[in-house]
């Protein structure tokens, strides 16, 4: 029997989708270690109402802690001291940056394994065993832990959220003392947008654009299409048409640009060579739209469409503006 | 400038094109920086291939014994300036090496010590010669004696240059990685060192945020060893006249793979097409493949196989990458590769105009060793050796004038016609150029030159590579389509390279942008690595754009062959070859 | 000030990486580099000397590896860093991310730094994570993802990009800060500053010289163990349309779509 302490980020008065994650996730492991998974958040006066909601998606217990927000440190303060207090076997974190610089502080103070970029986690025989892909994405390495309590770092949109429809669930205040050194630091602005950079990264629906979009209007196809999707999508393009000039290197994916993974990538006149390929081969839907039949990206995409993008593209954003109603 | 006679398909010289470079007004510098400014060292060695690191692994062997040398040579006795990331990662060959020279280098090291650490293979025990006269048939023929291997061993030139290097290191060298040579400093008629290149230049060759300038590097020697064909030796040639009363350069493109297989191979085997060549005089291409076993030193069975093609065809869709690949297919190469998985990848142009067209090997402060000059037997395949004991003959008549306190080091030539390198190319000196009349035409011609191991007299002169007309032809039809997992693309090739060349450096490639068809066909089909492309809505027929993605650039050097020229890039980027 | 610089040898990213058979792990023989995040903060590291808003005496690179490490500590002297110190003991080798962390915090205890400065993450899959570890045994406040540093006497002023968008902290000193790529453009190598680093002084530590314990450390001791390795699931194969009636093809596409809760 184990129980897991989960880390949740909130931010604006909502919980971090990764953290819900997480959050779903140590539920589920943790009834199969027959224990509970428990809920931290830390902040200044945080709602009591958000951290009960947490709840639904699993939480036996949600622990609150008085704090700075945003920053690492006193994370290691509240968890530790809620580790030593209670009896928690391992530590969840979902995707998330400040998820990796609390579970590695969380380690050293606890002496504990830690594993980061995990993307699935199991159960057996009363352990959890973490795995998470290495050189490149090409294998899958398994981690176990020998210390008292184990660390699990999840990667970005590794975990899935899962509402379990329980109730909301009981908070409980956690008192802990901030060590010194977690005192030095000092928020002074938080989450501070800036609009001119374009985040693919982050985003779940990504529609990129290569050399079979012809021009560099043909990028407005692909603006439409993701305009058309909404929420956190974004537009990404091909080294080869950024090279040409049709679209910024901030939305170059593949060897030399960014890697990505949302749930969603949408590829319009990519041909899919290897060098593209990497940046994007771990997203978790692949959809290709290219009028080669031989392109490589149909090895590997999970939909393809052989067709014209020209006449594809706009019937496809106006059916998905038809759907979002 | 272009003068385009509205060809229709009509045979196009690639030399009537000749790219936008002057070698000696941009890669000689006429007189070196302040003192204050430059480096100085005793000798610069330009390369750290096989032949450079040969020729410093010496000089530091004899300036061991001879303490005065050795301090009069100054802080940097011996310097040798590579452009790749580390030695052997820009080097490439088949390669079946003859052990002598390389035996006299490390005396103490044993054959089976090459192989422990790495850098050779075994032992030839074994060996088959076949023709291939359809995609379906070999024959196999008496081994022609360029071809007799026994008692020679397999290396990768890649991995022997990195343990030269370390050898090197060891001794006292200063290894300076990820540095490209670009210019050949002259003063009053003398080499008298290199600059390196400058870092930090954006696309259009404009100074970035973190521009640095290169360094004059001052030497009492210089030796060029850049290999095929060097970028400051093409120069030097120019200023020279090192060419004078020589043959012109011909050049071959090799496109190699590296396979981890099921089952030993158990014999070395050359081919000698003619499938999938078309070898007629109208098509022109003369070439031929190795495949060559390998056991390294885990155990594993590997095997290097290999397609060369000279650079005189006239069919402009000629592709060695696609030669090879299609050659892959034959039930002979099946029967060894299938099931196995390819590991590595690379290209590289070698000189293959023999003893007549090696330029002067000696001027004024400096020496060329190796592929750099010319010191290739293209008929038996064979460069390693000759690298290896060329370097050593450069660093023995440096060393002996040095210590004379003189700085002339001429004698250095007779050393090198007095060697087995010069004795060995002399014999197969007018063996390879009847074949430029085609496969057919020339094969008896040149069969008798070498049967009479260069007995008969005369010299047979070579025509170069960028002045045969070209025409587009139907070459490119017979190419597999690459399946991905046993035949593949250029572009997944490079991939596997590892070549990583910034986005935004500078275009190292010269070529004129605009040209016939016929040329820029020929470019985009002979390039293993894919940099040169035509755009989707040119012309049929007449002049066409190329675009040139240099950032694929592996750094073959066949451009230079065929109307182009390849100069340095920025140093540390292009491939990373480690067992090639 | 002083300021330490942690730098790391790993393997060429360029190159593909691979397995070592009979061990499992990642192959580490072949090219080796300087992590190109840890040029970012020998450059932070630099810009802030040159700066001039704080005297710095020293700037001093360290490492953890074994004996090939010490070219990632010439390169770090040829980038600008004074001195450098290796820590190389057959003990610590193979240390998970904790031990590493703890190998280095004992190491700098020695130097007793103003600013330690790291790269954020590696090219051999380490991430955001080394800089905590070092930081938690300093006892030192720490911060990653760090774009934008300025110095004042006693504190440092970051700007750091987080999922939400970019936070200032204001963080004193003696800290640990990671830096992400963003920050700067590292300048090259001088040759001559290339061709003098061997000169500058290497400090080569064990574990001993350190106080390192040496049940903390190592691959048998480390608490995260890394059992084996395995072929990635097979992907299925997806499915493929031939447009013919796009508004058919359309429909199809917005189904498979809402079939997966894309829409």
């Amino acid at each position: 029997m184990a129980n897991i302490l989960v880390y949740a980020l909130h931010y604006n008065g909502a919980i971090n989708k990764n953290s819900l994650g997480a959050v779903s996730e140590g539920a589920k492991l943790a009834a199969e270690l027959g224990g509970e998974a428990h809920a931290i958040l830390l902040g200044e006066n945080v709602p009591q109402d958000l951290a009960a909601s947490l709840g639904k998606y699993g939480a036996k217990k949600v622990l609150v802690a008085e704090g700075p927000e945003g920053l690492a440190q006193p994370l290691v303060d509240a968890m530790g001291a809620a580790i030593s207090a209670s009896d928690y076997s391992y530590a969840l974190f979902g995707g998330g940056l400040l998820g990796f610089e609390i579970g590695a502080g969380l380690a050293a103070r606890l002496g504990a394994g830690v594993a980061m970029e995990v993307t699935a986690v199991r159960a057996e025989n009363g352990e959890l065993v973490a795995e998470r892909p290495i050189l490149g994405d090409s294998a899958i390495s398994e981690i176990k832990y020998r210390s008292d309590v184990g660390i699990i770092i999840g990667r970005l949109n590794a975990f899935e959220i899962k509402e379990s429809g329980d109730a909301d669930a009981p908070v409980e205040q956690l008192s802990f003392e901030l060590s010194p050194h977690a005192s030095q630091a000092t928020m002074v602005t938080r989450g501070e947008q800036r609009g001119a950079d374009v985040d693919i990264e982050g985003a779940d629906i990504l529609v990129a654009g290569g050399r079979g979009l012809g021009k560099a209007e043909g990028f407005e196809l692909a603006e439409a299409l993701a305009n058309a999707f909404g929420g956190n999508s974004a537009v990404a393009a091909t080294r080869a048409v950024v090279d040409a000039g049709w679209y910024p290197y901030a939305a170059q994916i593949g060897q030399t640009g960014k890697t990505v993974s949302p749930k969603l990538y949408l590829a319009a006149g990519i041909s899919g060579a290897i060098q593209h390929k990497v940046g994007m081969q771990s997203s978790e839907n692949i959809v290709a739209i290219n009028k080669d039949a031989n392109a490589p990206i149909f090895e590997f995409s999970d939909l393809g469409i052989v067709g014209d993008l020209n006449k594809i593209l706009p019937k496809l954003t106006e059916a998905v503006k038809a759907k979002k109603g | 400038m272009s003068s385009h006679n509205g060809s229709s398909n009509g045979k196009v010289a690639p030399a009537a094109y000749p790219p936008p470079v002057d070698s000696r007004k941009e890669f000689i510098k006429r007189g070196l920086d302040d003192e204050d400014e430059l480096i100085e060292v005793g000798v610069a060695i330009v390369g750290g291939g096989t032949a450079g690191l040969a020729c410093a692994n010496r000089l530091l062997q004899l300036l061991a014994d001879d303490a005065e040398t050795l301090e009069r040579l100054g802080e940097v006795p011996v310097a040798v300036i590579e452009k790749a990331k580390t030695c052997g990662g820009h080097n490439l060959s088949g390669a079946v090496m003859r052990p002598k020279p390389l035996e006299e280098l490390f005396p103490e090291l044993t054959r089976e010590q090459w192989r422990e650490q790495g850098f050779a293979f075994g032992e030839v025990k074994k060996e088959a010669v076949y023709l291939t006269p359809t995609s379906k048939l070999s024959v196999r023929i008496p081994t022609p004696p360029p071809f007799k291997n026994h008692g020679n061993e397999v290396v990768s030139v890649s991995a022997l240059a990195r343990y030269q290097q370390q050898q090197a290191e060891d001794a006292g060298a200063y290894i300076l990685t990820e540095t490209a040579a670009t210019q050949l400093v002259v003063e009053d008629g003398r080499v008298v060192g290199v600059r390196s290149g400058d870092k930090g230049r954006g696309k259009d060759g404009e100074p970035l945020g973190n521009f640095e300038p290169g360094t004059d590097i001052k030497a009492r020697a210089t030796v060029l060893a850049e290999g095929c064909w060097g970028h400051l030796t093409g120069a030097a040639i120019r200023e020279f006249d090192l060419g004078k009363d020589r043959e012109p350069q011909v050049w071959e493109l090799g496109v190699k793979e590296v396979w981890k297989v099921t089952k030993p191979l158990d014999r070395l085997i050359h081919t000698m097409g003619p499938w999938p060549l078309k070898i007629s005089s109208k098509y022109g291409q003369i070439g031929g493949t190795w495949i060559y076993p390998m056991k390294n030193a885990a155990g594993e069975d590997l095997v290097s196989i290999g397609f060369v093609v000279e650079l005189e065809y006239a069919d402009a869709t000629t592709s060695a990458h696609d030669l090879l690949q299609t050659f892959k297919t034959h039930p002979l190469v099946r029967e060894i590769l299938e099931g196995g998985e390819r590991i590595a990848w690379g290209a590289k142009a070698l000189p293959g105009g023999g003893y007549w067209s090696m330029p002067k090997l000696s001027m004024p402060g400096a020496l060329l060793v190796g592929d750099s000059g010319g010191m290739v037997d293209t008929m038996a395949l064979k460069g390693v050796h000759h690298c290896i004991k060329a370097g050593m003959i450069a660093a023995e008549s440096i060393y002996e004038s040095l210590k004379r306190g003189s700085q002339d080091f001429s004698a250095y030539e007779q050393a090198i016609e007095d060697s087995s390198v010069g004795k060995e190319l002399w014999e197969v000196r007018n063996a390879r150029q009847p074949l430029q009349k085609g496969l057919i035409l020339g094969g008896p011609l040149s069969g008798v030159q070498q049967i009479s191991k260069g007995k008969l007299p005369g010299r047979a002169d070579w025509h170069r590579n960028d002045e045969k007309p070209m025409f587009i032809g139907d070459t490119k039809d017979e190419y597999v389509k690459p399946d991905g997992k046993y035949t593949f693309d250029k572009l997944s090739s490079v991939f596997i390279t590892g070549n990583a060349t910034r986005d935004d450096a500078p275009n190292h490639i010269r070529v004129q942008k605009h040209v016939p068809r016929e040329i820029a066909e020929t470019w985009r089909w002979m390039c293993p690595a894919g940099v040169y492309e035509i755009p989707d809505d040119a012309p049929e027929h007449g002049d066409v754009d190329v675009i040139v993605n240099y950032t694929n650039c592996v750094q073959c050097g066949a451009i230079t062959a065929k109307g182009g020229r390849l100069t340095t890039p920025e140093g540390g980027d292009g491939p990373l070859y480690q067992i090639l | 000030m002083k300021i330490c610089v942690l730098v790391k040898e790993v393997p060429d990213a360029a190159v593909e990486k691979k397995l070592n058979p009979s061990t499992g792990r990642m192959d580490r023989s072949g090219e080796k580099n300087l992590n190109p995040y840890d040029t970012h903060a020998i450059e932070a590291a630099m810009q802030i000397k040159e700066g001039g808003a704080v005297p710095v005496e020293e700037i001093v690179a360290v490492t953890m590896g074994p004996d090939s490490a010490v070219r990632a500590l010439h390169k770090a002297v040829s980038l600008g860093a004074d001195r450098s110190v290796h820590l190389s003991d057959e003990a610590v080798a193979g240390s998970d991310v904790a031990a590493t962390g703890y190998a280095l915090a004992q190491t700098l205890q020695r130097e007793k730094p103003d600013l330690v400065l790291l790269g954020q993450q590696s090219d051999d899959g380490e991430c955001y994570t080394i800089g905590a570890v070092v930081a938690e045994h300093l006892g030192m406040p720490s911060l990653t993802q760090v774009i934008k540093m300025d110095v004042e006497s006693d504190a440092l002023r970051c700007e750091r990009q987080a999922e939400y968008g970019y936070d200032t902290v204001q963080i004193k000193l003696p800290a640990v800060i990671s830096v992400g790529d963003a920050i700067n453009e590292p300048r090259y190598p001088s040759l001559k500053a290339i061709m003098g680093a061997k000169k500058k002084p290497l400090d080569s530590v064990t574990a001993a010289d350190v106080e390192i314990d040496a049940s903390k450390v190592g691959g048998e001791n480390s608490a995260a163990q890394w059992v084996s390795a395995k072929a990635p699931p097979a992907k299925a194969a997806g499915e493929i349309i031939e447009d013919e009636d796009t508004d058919e093809t359309v429909e199809k596409i917005v189904a498979w779509l809402d079939e997966r809760k894309l829409i």
